[in-house]
This record gives C-alpha cells, structure tokens and sequence, in this order.
C-alpha cells in the first residue's frame, strides 16, 4: 500500500541523488539533474537548426517566406541538376542525333553508345509489356525473332516506336483486326480456325473443316492477310504462316481472335522521350537478333 | 416488526440510455443496408446491425443479473480496481498481433514472391499490406494501449476506473472497429490515406469511441487518490488527445451519401499530402512513442523494482516531444511540391527531436542502475531493455533520414521500411511483450508465467528475426538508392528499375524469413500466456499480499 509521501530526502542507496518524495504503486523517483551531455547536445541541436533557417528558406510570413542567404530552392537546384545531366550527354546525344540510323549501326563506338542508352530505356520503358530481354508475352510481341507486324528495318522499328499502333497518333500504325463474330457463324469461324491452323502446319491440310475454311478465309481474310496468309506489315496483317502467334495458337484463342478481333495498343513514345533515345532504342531493339 | 432495508433495482442512465441509442443504430444500420449502393458496404451495415443488436440483449441481460447495487469504489478501504476489460484488451492484443505478424509473413513473401498473390483480389498485396500496417499498430498496439492505460490509471491513481458500461464500451467499440477497418481493406473499401484507410463510417464511430476513452482515462485520474499524476498518465494522456485532434484533421472528409461507403477529402493536393503527414507522422509520435513510453514509465520500474531515474528529465523531455514532435510531419515530404520552407521546418525539429526522444530511453535504461544483474536473470527485463535500446536506436536514425540529403538516398526504398520495423518490432511489440508478461499473472493472479523457458525461448527466436529483418532491408535500401540515383559516365541510368528489383531479391527472402521467426516467437508467447491461465500456479490468499504488485 501506499505511503504517499515518503522522507523527500531519502537517498536512493545504489544510485546516489535522493528521490522526490513521491510513490505510485510502489514506484518512486530519483531527483537526478539533468544529463550535462543529454542538456549540451540539445542545445546544440537548436542552435543547429537556427543555423539552417538562417541559411536556407524557413519560416513562413504573411505573403511569403524566409529565403534564407544562399537562395537555395529545390525547384531551381533540379533544373541546374538536369542541366548538368543535358551537359554531360551533350556530346553523346549530338552524335547520335547528328548520324543517320545505319551510320550508327555501322560504328562500332556509336553502336556501343546506343546500345548504352537504349539497353536501360528499354528496361525502364518497354520491358513491362515486352518482357527484360525482349522475349514479349501473350499479346505483346517478341522483339528478338525476325516475325514482325509492323516491319524490322530500322526505319519501321524507328516509326513503331515514334508514333505506336493504335496508339491515337495520327501518324501511328491504324490497322485492327475486325471481329467476325457479327458476320461468320461459329461452325464458320470453326472451320477458318483449323484453316488458319493448317497454314503452319499445325494441322493437317486435308480435312473437310480446312477446306471449307480455306474458301471463307479467301473471302473475308485474304484481303489483309493475303491468299497465302503471309500477312501484309503495311496492315500489321500477321504472317499466319510462321508459327509464331501473339495471342496463342491453340484454336480455342484462334476462335476468340477471329470472333472478337484484336486490337492491342503500342504507346506512341514521340513527346515522352527525347528523339534521341528513340533512336538509341531503335538501335538497340534492331540489334536484340532479328533486325532486318 | 423488523424493518428490512431493501434498495429497489432501478436502470442507470448509461444503461437505459445505451440500449436507446444502439436499438436506434440498429435500426438506422438496417436501413442503410437495404439501400447501400455497394454489397461492400451493405455488408459492413449489417455488420452494425447485429453489433448493436447484441449489445442490446449484452446489457439487458448485464442488467437482470447484476445486484442492485453497482460495484463499490473501495472494498475495506482498497479501491475496487475494474481489472476485466483490462484482460479483455490484453487477450485480443495477442490475438490481433499474431493475425497482424501472420500477414505480415504473407506480405513479405509475396514481395520476394509475387505468384503468391494468386490474382485473388482480396488478397492481393495492395489489399494485405494496409491490413497488416492497421492490424499491428491499431489492433495490436491499441489493444496493448487501451489495456495497459486502464491498468496503469487505476493503479497509480489509486482509484477504480471511472464508469460502470464506458470502459467496455472503450474496449468492445475499439475492436469493432478494428472489425470494420479490417473487413473493408479485404473488400476494398479505403479511402487511402496510410494509416487512415477506414472510411468515413468508421471514422465516425471510431470518434465516439476516442472520445469514450478520453472521458474513462480522465474521470479516473481525477478520482484519484495520490496528490500528483503520474510521469506514465502524462505520457497515456497526451496519446490519448493528440490521436483524437490527428484522427478529425486528417479525415475531415464529405460523404457521397449516407448509403455509399465512398468520402472525399475536404483537403485539396499538396495540402492534402500535408495533413497526412502530419497525421501519419504524429501517430508515430503520439501512438508508438508516448503511448508506449507510458507502457516503459509503469512496467520497467515495476518490474525491477527500482525507482524512475530522473523525475526532471521525465518532465522536460515529456514537454520537449509534445512541443517537437508535431512539426515534424513534412520530413515525410521532401523533394516534392511541398514548399521548401516546410521541408525545412520539418526537417531541423526531427533533428531537435532527437535528444528529447533520448530523454525517454536514458529513463528506461539507467532505471536499472542497481539491478543490471537481473538482464541475466529475467528474460522479460532484457526484453523490455532491449525494446528501449530499439528506441533509441530508432529515434537517432529517423532525425538521421530526416536530413535532406540522406533523405534523397534513403526515400522511396526499403531503408524506410528497415526503420519503421527496427521501431515496430523492436520498440514496440517488445515493451508491450515485456508489459503482457507482467500483466498476465498479476491479472490472473497466477504466481509467475507458466514457463520462463519459453519467455527465454521467444526473446532469442524473435530478436535473430529483427536482426535478419532489419539487415536485409537497410542493405536493401541503401542498394536501392544507390543503384537508382547511379549515372554512367555518359551520363545515361547505370541500371534500369527491374535491376534493383532483381537485386533486392535474396533480402526479401530474408526479411520474409526473419518475419517468420518474430512470428514464431510470438506464437511461443501465446502459448505460454494460454498455459499461465490455465494451468499456472493461483497466487494463494495468505500469499497473496506478498506477491501481488505493490500498492
């Protein structure tokens, strides 16, 4: 039980400073001062900050701020910065911007430089849809086979990325695959399926379903895809005859491809980065194995 | 004829007045329910709806079993302490901190690896991750708060908590809303704001509940019994307020209607981003500091039976942290649209704050001055000063980050992360570890916890995981920034973000192993603390003057 006030000077045998009188539930408290080490480095953690605010912008006034002597603000200390950062790519940008696309593929410095600049932007820009190394995914296509949609020499891969597929720049790729499902019955997008299969080899060419699709794919498909189902990169019509498929080439995706269409953006990237990062990626995708 | 003096059983007002107001939020609860434009938030009024229901029947029922007169305040003239809602807090501090340690386990794999989110969305980490933040610091940590303050306050003030319903108002409504902010993350309903994701609703009903809490921890301080309040009521008080101011500013937000769970904030863009971290950044300060610095004041004195070190030292950094600690908020904002005069401001208290904070951890640990011997002997001592030196560990690096240019490594990455656990697990889950293994047997009267083995057995397990978990993310971290911030001499990115995902990779298997341990040892206590109920040994009534803490 509690004494409320014990002798205020009794003192604390093992610790020295006697306690200040008080208990609560038995806990008492010793009268020691203040730590001289604990009471110098708070002042001078005060003294510290008054430093600051004299030096740097601190303490708000009624229509504006203390600036403080150096004038230091971040906005301006991240335009120097970027400056700096412009300067020291300066002489790399003005070669790559200056030397035509196969001039810097040809040069074996210019070539490294690009390849400098555009392995990290393709990191950080196109790997989320077109994987690290480029291999793509399910409706993103790879990048290091010589299939393309919209065309593989550095002059197309430079437009794709410009300006994109579908991506509302007018000057993108505009192309779509329609959907037939308003058009065709599903015994008919059936049988153009395993037609469109047989194409690769997939499955064999002799069935009935093949050849009855062989005749609606000649109406309705070989506008775009052409007779022989090579694609057009004009349309960024597919080759239907490589095997290589960017939604899968099971007949149940073929089905949904040709019911629904397609329609899959790629991003114009002209106005987010600067032209000659485009034409470091352009490099750099052309060089990733199946640049033509 | 003799007289028989009978006192006629009437209803208090609380009672009768509480059984109105929840048979009315019944009734508004199912109203809502049936015109909600969401089943997310119908759900949650249903939630409501059978919540005040029950307590309808809970009290009725408290009611026709009870004498007809209340407890008494003083029994022979010792105060008449109200110790059940103080076990309750406690068992469900336990229980929420395993849920909230568990997911965080989940979390931490399914950063190292993401295939274990499944693509359930209610799982999904953006879901789990605000859960476990919630469950650990307001289910565990306010659990653990609530408990403790209803202890402490009742025993150094000498009086019986104040209010005969209000304390288990305080303590079933603060779980209910634990109930509802859980529910509604697994749902999708937030409004988020970190650490403030509940939406308005339950905004509301937390307040109640606050305010509830203030009046239960003030009435009993002002009953009390001793001339002075003491240095752990400062520090319980000063939570309890500042939460309440923090918890209206930063969600002062404007329903879309009654029956849609979605508000909008009345805030607007950078200012918007200000008040959270002003919120965010004081429920560290006034929650996790001085809530649980009480927790310190009260436990580790009692426990090793030694007076506080310094009574001036309490009062000058118990004033310097209340004075201090609020303006640090904008460190949290650096480099952003924030103006630079805030950022600064922001940043040179954090770097005051830093001995005041100290002041806190030079208390706890030169209280032991004279019993440094018993570090060897009680593993739960050693659990509770190895939790202050976690603190003052803590409170040099966060004024350290604070500083701008440190700042602008160490912002963004896992370095943040790295501090807040070195604070959470090791400040503190363990002084509220250190304070459970106090309060169970002298809640239940047992002579001491069942196993101190186990007690030894949970401070090595859980201490290798804090280590393991804050390493790997300090080095984390510091790769982090250094490898994002790295420019090649062309002056192109030297590494793109993937490459610092890929990176981190092997230190989020560790941290989620480290996670793992802490859980473990966690789980170790909760069967301690199950096996000390049970079975330990009862504190006998002839010893029990000699053991029961003293008065």
């Amino acid at each position: 039980m509690s004494t409320a006030h014990k002798n205020p000077n009794a003192v604390d045998p093992s610790s020295g400073p006697g306690t200040t009188g008080h208990e609560w539930d038995g806990i008492q408290e010793l009268n020691t001062p203040l730590p001289r080490w604990w009471l110098w480095t708070f002042y001078a953690t005060i003294l510290w900050a008054i430093g600051y605010w004299v030096v740097y912008p601190a303490w708000p006034l009624v229509s504006n701020y203390t600036n403080g002597l150096t004038g230091w603000h971040a906005r301006s200390a991240v335009v120097e910065q970027i400056a700096e950062l412009q300067k020291l790519r300066a002489v790399s940008s003005a070669k790559l911007a200056s030397v035509p696309l196969e001039e810097i593929e040809k040069t074996p410095e210019l070539l490294s430089l690009a390849r400098a600049e555009g392995r990290v932007a393709f990191a950080d820009n196109c790997a989320p849809c077109h994987g690290a190394g480029g291999a793509g995914a399910k409706g993103y296509p790879n990048l290091n086979d010589d299939d393309w949609i919209w065309g593989g020499t550095l002059e197309q891969i430079s437009a794709t990325i410009t300006h994109g597929a579908r991506s509302g720049d007018d000057a993108g790729h505009q192309g779509n695959m329609m959907p037939f499902g308003p058009m065709l019955t599903k015994a008919e997008i059936s049988d153009t399926a395993d037609y469109v299969l047989s194409l690769s080899g997939s499955v064999p060419k002799d069935t009935p379903a093949v050849k009855k699709g062989a005749e609606i794919f000649a109406t309705n498909c070989s506008a775009c895809h052409g007779e022989d189902g090579k694609g057009n990169q004009e349309l960024g019509a597919r080759n239907l005859t490589s095997g290589i498929w960017l939604y899968g080439g099971d007949k149940a995706t073929i089905v949904q491809t040709i019911t629904n269409g397609r329609g899959g953006v790629m991003p114009a990237w002209s106005g987010r980065l600067p032209d000659t990062t485009i034409k470091a990626l352009t490099v750099y995708v052309h060089t990733l194995g199946g640049g033509q | 004829m003799s007289i028989v003096q009978t006192s006629t059983k009437r209803m208090t007002g609380g009672e009768l007045g509480l059984i109105l107001v929840f048979a009315a939020l019944a009734f508004l609860s199912v109203c809502i329910a049936a015109k909600a434009y969401t089943p997310e938030y119908a759900f949650h009024a249903y939630l409501f709806a059978a919540a005040s229901i029950a307590t309808v029947f809970v009290i009725g029922n408290r009611y026709m079993d009870r004498p007809a007169q209340l407890p008494p305040q003083t029994i022979d003239g010792k105060p008449n302490y109200n110790m059940a809602p103080v076990k309750v807090a406690t068992l469900l501090a336990m229980f929420w901190g395993i849920a909230g340690f568990l997911i965080g386990v989940i979390i931490a794999l399914q950063m190292a690896y993401p295939a274990l989110n499944f693509d359930l969305p209610w799982i999904s980490f953006g879901r789990l991750r605000p859960l476990h933040t919630s469950a650990v610091i307001f289910a565990f940590g306010g659990n653990v708060l609530i408990g403790t303050s209803f202890y402490v306050v009742q025993r150094t003030s000498q009086a019986r908590l104040a209010g005969y319903l209000s304390p288990w108002f305080v303590v079933l409504g603060y779980n209910f809303f634990i109930l509802i902010a859980g529910t509604g993350y697994l749902l999708g309903i937030t409004q988020g704001k970190e650490y403030a994701e509940p939406e308005w609703y339950a905004d509301l009903w937390l307040t109640v509940v606050w305010v509830m809490y203030l009046l239960v921890f003030l009435v009993t301080v002002l009953k009390r019994k001793e001339p002075h309040i003491y240095v752990a009521n400062w520090f319980y008080l000063a939570f309890i307020l500042t939460i309440a101011v923090l918890h209206l500013g930063n969600n002062a937000t404007i329903p879309v209607s009654i029956f849609s769970p979605k508000s909008y904030i009345v805030w607007s863009g950078v200012q918007d981003a200000m008040v959270q971290w002003w919120y965010g950044h004081n429920a560290v300060g006034f929650f996790l500091t001085a809530g649980f610095l009480a927790l310190m004041y009260y436990f580790i004195p009692k426990r090793a039976e030694r007076p506080v070190y310094s009574y001036r030292l309490s009062i000058v950094h118990f004033w310097a942290i209340i004075f201090l600690y609020i303006w640090a908020g904008p460190h949290h904002l650096h480099y952003t649209a924030l103006p630079d005069w805030a950022q600064t401001l922001g940043m040179t208290f954090s770097i005051i704050l830093w001995m005041p904070s100290w002041g806190g951890m030079i208390n706890g640990l030169m209280t032991l001055s004279g019993a440094w011997d018993k570090l060897r002997t009680d593993p739960v001592i050693r659990m509770m000063v190895v939790a202050v030196a976690f603190y003052g560990m803590a409170t040099f690096e966060g004024p350290m980050m604070s500083v701008k240019s440190v700042n602008s490594l160490s912002h963004y990455t896992e370095w943040g992360i790295g501090h807040v656990h070195s604070g959470a697990l090791g400040w503190v889950a363990y002084i509220s570890f250190g304070a459970i293994y106090c309060l169970i047997p002298w809640l239940w009267e047992k002579r001491e916890m069942y196993s101190k083995k186990a007690i030894e057995w949970h401070f090595w397990i859980s201490t290798l995981g804090i280590v393991l978990y804050i390493s790997a993310m300090w080095v984390a971290g510091i790769m982090q920034g250094l490898m994002w911030r790295a420019y090649t001499a062309l002056g192109f990115l030297e590494y793109s973000f993937i490459e610092s995902v890929e990176a981190v990779h092997p230190l989020y298997v560790i941290r989620a192993l480290g996670g793992g341990l802490f859980l473990a040892g966690a789980l170790i206590m909760a069967w301690n603390i199950f096996m000390t109920i049970t079975r330990a040994e009862t504190v006998s009534q002839t010893s029990a003057a000699a053991l029961a803490p003293a008065e």
